[in-house]
């Protein structure tokens, strides 16, 4: 689906136009969804900083200081991946934002279908499963392509 | 208060508070948890391209995470440790951080 192209010095992605629609759809919906960072289902996407719940004070300088940040980036990188989802050949830098997208979809998707390490592998019985079993298969692929190159 | 007014307080002085500086001064250790969700190759991946480390090493700090519930992927002052748990956040990674004992 990615391979690295040395002698152009791109990704060159080979996905279905049907596929690539889905990507674009699905990062909207995320992009909806990153309007209400504080979420329940974005829990895995900003976690707490310190070990001991106990340290309020550090945990909410943490949160201040780095909440804003971290949302933004996703968002931008959601955006780059909905402006590039058309795109044959991509930089090293928007795989890289195709990766963490997807990944992060693909948690909060996790934590909303309560995905447990024992889960057998089974045909999907609900849309957010058939988009999060289509997302590990796109993550584990740019992986892949990327972990080649490091 | 408006900043002004400060300018006419008189200056307080301080002793060293040599008890808070060494808590300050201790090092932190950032810690990677298991979760059911990450994927072992993403979590690899992850473990090479922010910290550099060889295959192998993130690849044996990865089984720590899945085998043992966690691993320790960094060392260092607390600034340092924030920006590595922050990074490792934005990767998707549940990361925290404590005091290195």
């Amino acid at each position: 689906m990615l391979r690295w192209d040395d002698r152009a010095g791109v990704y060159r992605v080979n996905l279905d136009d049907d596929f690539r629609r889905i990507l674009n759809e699905l990062m909207q919906q995320f992009l909806a969804l990153l309007d209400d960072p504080g979420a329940p289902i974005l829990y895995r996407l900003f976690p707490p900083a310190y070990s001991d719940p106990g340290d309020v004070e550090r945990q909410d300088e943490y949160r201040r200081l780095m909440m804003e940040d971290l949302v933004e980036r996703r968002r931008a990188e959601c955006q780059t991946v909905m402006d590039t989802a058309a795109e044959k050949k991509l930089t090293e830098d928007q795989v890289l934002a195709w990766s963490r997208s997807i990944n992060s979809l693909r948690l909060a998707l996790g934590t909303y279908l309560e995905v447990s390490e024992d889960d057998e592998p089974r045909p999907p019985e609900s849309a957010e499963e058939s988009a999060y079993q289509w997302l590990s298969w796109l993550l584990e692929e740019t992986v892949d392509a990327l972990a080649r190159r490091v | 208060m408006s900043p002004l007014s400060m300018s006419t307080a008189p200056v307080e002085t301080r002793e060293p508070d040599l008890g808070q500086s060494t808590e300050v001064d201790r090092p932190w250790k950032v810690l990677v948890w298991n979760d059911p969700i990450n994927t072992m190759t993403y979590v690899r991946f992850v473990f090479q391209k922010l910290f550099g480390y060889s295959k192998d090493r993130a690849h044996a700090l990865m089984l720590d995470v899945h085998l043992k519930g966690k691993a320790v992927v960094s060392h260092g002052a607390r600034e340092k440790a924030e920006m590595d748990v922050f990074r490792l956040h934005e990767h998707g990674l549940w990361a925290t951080m404590e005091h290195d004992s």
